[in-house]
């Protein structure tokens, strides 16, 4: 596990420290706990495992089972519990094994945590973040590649957010953290072990989104792992002369419709790109975003390449199913290619 | 039938009072809705012993109580504010006026067994705030959550009973077997015919009481509440019980049961169980009963008036209580709606 107090000393302000996006979350974690007497960590193998993924690694034995504890394999009651224990001061941070299994939850998540403030007029705040390692791409069995950002952003009372590398991952989770209100926080499973740099001091606003690559010719709208995957169109589109502006969107309720006005604004051409299914999928959010900000200057209709309306398929037809290099570049052609009339 | 115990008569008559207090409340509630004042309504007839004495039985100024839709007599023993409590069923507010974070009652549930894993959290909290000092001279706060016979069947309910066991969690899981879930009967609800036999499989004490004898619930009651606080975990009681009225004031009981069932229900009120001790061991006199009942009626007037003079929230609340801190796209739906209102 990795400890600030190891790593800061050393580190100037504006530089950086390389890190895996588990590495990142897990120091995330661990700051949050230490800074914030209030907040707990629970949910099932989080504590003595430290998480199937890790990212819970060292903190159970570092802050102790009071803190950080697992809980039996039942994800309504972990869910159900954590608005108990926010009522009572706390600041839970659950963690739902894999995103399938938040579905057993959907209750306590939706009807509860995400309602009661409003049920109780603003006296019963529910500041939990519900971490949820997301998405496809490791050939994991069923129930272990969904894309729950659409159900999660319909939800009256959630914010989503979904870090796409370390960088964001540890500031997105701190600020996610310290929020009165609950978020879904949406890790890429597929990402939790390529490391970046990280700045830990400057992380730039948390708000919002974000430009990842700036570009003139058109706009890659993506989130989670399909960020770093539209950044590698980019650079094979530029081979080709074509200049392509990725916007990491980050968080995926509230939606930046500022920050999504002023890239398409400027490029005139967007193709959203995500994981799960098209049909009121949030890329259909996002073209209407953009659509209702910037008609006047679009030069073709918003693109959207996504999963398709298919359960999440096996392993083996993973890499059919997922936006790939080569559908995000049919996409970027078809926007380019769009004539009038 | 006699009461279990016979506590001082002063004891008692507060009790009396509770019982009728409520019983006049809710059945005025129902008249309510019959006139238009509300638009529906979840009687409690026959539930107020259990109510009530499970309600005597909590510190509200320490512990915290969680009800489902039908626990008026709850909110009463805990002196939450009726025309608050009743707002929602003038359909004001889903969750009630009042407010939960200072009465500890939480807001009112409309899923059932919702708020059971809610209870489990909230005491599992006092344990953690006391990890230092477990329990501490005072006992653990402890939480007190409703349910009945119907939520019995639901996996949240399940989920609750085992993570509490598990974590020795002080609450109190208080079903109200009142035998009908709407139209379903207990022996078509609950598998070996008991939910307090469910919790020697939790490793869980618990009683099943006389759910007609406010003096049995009010004990039993206390029993779990010592046990919580002491920090010997979670607590289970039954309180075999009777819905006489309806399920809602938009049900219609003749299409599952007979009047005949009904009236051999009757035979096990609660208040008149009360009254008989009161009159029998106390000499309690006529004076004493009208005058109960002549406040009771008095002040349901009063929460039928308060109910009334409640006017619609302001239309800005829709918005307001979303979030604490509410996004750009809700803040600019607000302004449309206001705009557009405004227009209109």
């Amino acid at each position: 596990m990795l400890d600030a107090t190891t790593l800061n000393p050393a580190q100037e302000r504006g530089a950086t420290v390389e890190l895996s996006m588990q590495a990142a979350l897990n120091l995330a974690l661990a700051e949050t706990l230490d800074e914030d007497p209030k907040a707990l960590i629970f949910g099932e193998d989080v504590g003595r495992l430290g998480g199937v993924f890790r990212v819970t690694d060292g903190l159970q034995e570092r802050f102790g089972a009071t803190r950080v504890f697992d809980t039996p394999l039942a994800e309504s009651g972990i869910l159900g519990m954590s608005v108990g224990l926010a009522m009572a001061g706390f600041h839970p941070i659950p963690e739902v094994q894999f995103d399938g299994f938040a579905y057993p939850a959907v209750n306590q998540i939706i009807c509860q945590i995400g309602r009661m403030n409003y049920r109780s007029r603003g006296t019963l705040p529910m500041p939990i973040t519900l971490r949820v390692p997301s998405f496809g791409g490791i050939r994991a069995p069923e129930h272990h590649g969904e894309s729950l950002e659409a159900m999660f952003a319909h939800v009256p009372g959630l914010k989503v957010v979904s870090p796409s590398d370390p960088q964001q991952a540890y500031h997105l989770l701190k600020y996610a953290a310290q929020r009165p209100d609950p978020v879904i926080f949406m890790e890429p499973k597929s990402r939790y072990w390529q490391k970046a740099q990280v700045n830990l001091h400057d992380g730039g606003t948390p708000e919002g989104a974000r430009v990842a690559r700036p570009g003139r010719h058109l706009t890659l709208i993506a989130w989670g792992a399909m960020v770093s995957r539209c950044l590698q169109v980019a650079e094979l589109a530029e081979e080709d002369g074509i200049d392509v502006e990725v916007l990491d969107l980050r968080w995926l309720k509230p939606i930046d419709a500022e920050g999504l006005a002023a890239s398409v604004a400027k490029t005139r051409r967007a193709v959203v790109v995500h994981e799960g299914p098209r049909t009121s999928g949030l890329g259909a959010e996002v073209a209407a975003l953009v659509t209702e900000e910037c008609f006047n200057t679009l030069k073709a209709p918003v693109e959207r390449v996504t999963g398709f309306d298919v359960p999440y398929p096996s392993g083996d037809l993973e890499d059919e199913y997922l936006p790939g290099i080569d559908r995000i570049l049919f996409g970027i052609q078809r926007v380019l290619e769009h004539r009038r009339g | 039938m006699p009461l279990v115990s016979t506590p001082p008569e002063d004891e008692l008559k507060r009790l009396y009072t509770l019982l009728t207090t409520v019983r006049q409340l809710d059945l005025a509630a129902v008249r309510w809705q019959r006139q238009g004042v509300i638009p529906g309504y979840a009687p409690m007839l026959g539930q107020e012993a259990a109510q009530v004495g499970s309600g005597c039985a909590v510190d509200p100024s320490r512990d915290f109580v969680f009800p489902t839709y039908r626990e008026m007599g709850v909110a009463k023993a805990l002196g939450v504010d009726m025309v608050e409590y009743m707002s929602t069923h003038k359909a004001t507010w889903h969750g009630g006026l009042y407010n939960p974070a200072q009465t500890h009652l939480a807001p009112i549930q409309a899923v059932v067994a919702g708020s059971v894993l809610h209870a489990v959290g909230w005491a599992q909290g006092q344990v953690i705030k006391h990890a230092d000092t477990n329990p501490g001279p005072d006992g653990f706060n402890i939480a007190l959550t409703y349910f009945g016979d119907g939520a019995s069947s639901q996996g949240d309910v399940h989920e609750a009973m085992n993570f509490a066991a598990i974590m020795k969690s002080p609450v109190i899981f208080f079903v109200q077997n009142n035998g009908w879930a709407i139209s379903v009967p207990t022996d078509r609800q609950v598998a070996g015919g008991s939910v307090a036999a469910r919790a020697a499989g939790y490793g869980m004490p618990a009683e099943q009481v006389d759910g007609n004898d406010v003096v049995a619930v009010l004990e039993a009651t206390r029993r779990a509440v010592a046990h919580a606080r002491a920090g010997n975990g979670p607590m289970l009681i039954e309180a075999m019980t009777y819905r006489l009225g309806p399920h809602s004031t938009s049900d219609d009981p003749g299409r599952y049961r007979t009047l005949a069932e009904e009236q051999s229900a009757q035979n096990a009120d609660p208040l008149q169980r009360c009254e008989r001790v009161l009159r029998e061991r106390f000499g309690v006199t006529d004076h004493f009963f009208q005058a109960a009942l002549a406040d009771a009626e008095a002040e349901a007037e009063q929460v039928r008036a308060g109910v009334v003079a409640l006017g619609p929230r302001p239309g800005h609340e829709m918005f307001e209580f979303v979030f604490q801190e509410m996004t750009p796209a809700l803040a600019a739906q607000a302004a449309s709606w206001r705009e557009e209102s405004e227009h209109a």
